[in-house]
């Protein structure tokens, strides 16, 4: 199971912008660096993230090699009703990781 | 013990400045057979980077025309305009590797006016595309953070999407003096 940190805040006012980070641990292995062997290094990134606020989708990115090494994304997002904001990635070689976290908005 | 050490080694190995150099060869260091096979090993890897620069300038990478065609596949036909989109990166890093970077898009946010789309392209590294980012107006806020890889000094563009069909634009150059991405591992 990947390591994944996620900061959130645990309440809210209701209709206040909070912030959401997203950290996991993941090579990012871009595919275009030769290894020790001289051979090339096969890719394997996280392609894909995607956050949800009680089943709706909030916040959907598509990343490429370029993204660094042990993924980190920030966004933003209204706090409309409690419930709980679930993370999705999933990548390259089968990698699948969710978490999820609880919010209560007052 | 050594499992990796290679077939034929004829040539006497003469690479003392890499294997000081290499972190590698100084953990194989255990016992004198341990030490031949370790410095037999630091040459392969010594070739395989020797190899590896050599063939460094045919590897691809992505030009300014790359860029361009890849920003025109997000916008199509419709006009790309400067402005309302901030790209915080820094001027100057010294590792390539991670980039923090942040993009903001002065938006209200709402139903009828937010902002669609976040995209962020680059123009050296081995592809244009850096990421993709889709918002709604349940964001609040139009900012994406993230650490990024930069393989070069180069220009890094950011394009936002908008409800009502504009794209608006912003880029930043930045100096970088350990590339990313197509480095090798020694």
């Amino acid at each position: 199971m990947a390591n994944v940190l996620v900061n959130a805040p645990k309440t809210a006012k209701k209709g206040q912008v909070v912030e959401i980070k997203a950290l996991i641990m993941h090579v990012m292995e871009t595919g275009f660096r030769p290894g020790t062997n001289g051979r090339i290094i096969p890719r394997n990134i996280i392609e894909d993230f995607s956050a949800t606020w009680n089943g709706r989708e909030i916040f959907r990115m598509k990343m490429s090699p370029a993204i660094a090494a042990n993924p980190f994304v920030s966004f933003s997002a209204v706090a409309s009703e409690s419930g709980i904001i679930a993370f999705r990635w999933s990548g390259d070689e089968g990698f699948v990781a969710a978490h999820q976290v609880d919010i209560t908005v007052t | 013990m050594n499992t990796r050490r290679p077939e034929p080694r004829g040539a006497t190995p003469r690479l003392s400045e890499a294997k000081s150099r290499d972190p590698f060869c100084g953990r194989q260091k255990r016992g004198p057979s341990a030490t031949l096979g370790a410095t037999a090993l630091c040459r392969r890897v010594f070739l395989a980077s020797a190899a590896a620069v050599t063939i460094m300038p045919f590897a691809v990478h992505a030009t300014p025309e790359a860029l361009a065609a890849a920003i025109k596949e997000v916008t199509g036909d419709a006009p790309l305009r400067e402005g309302k989109v901030t790209l915080d990166v820094p001027p100057l890093v010294e590792n390539g590797n991670a980039v923090p970077l942040t993009v903001s898009v002065e938006s209200p946010m709402t139903a009828g006016d937010h902002v669609k789309a976040i995209h962020v392209f680059n123009e050296k590294n081995p592809q244009p595309h850096v990421f993709n980012a889709w918002l709604s107006p349940a964001n609040g806020r139009a900012v994406v953070a993230t650490r990024i890889k930069l393989a070069d000094t180069q220009k890094v563009v950011a394009v936002a999407e908008t409800s009502k069909g504009e794209f608006w634009t912003v880029h930043a150059d930045v100096i970088v003096t350990i590339a990313a991405c197509i480095e090798g591992v020694t």
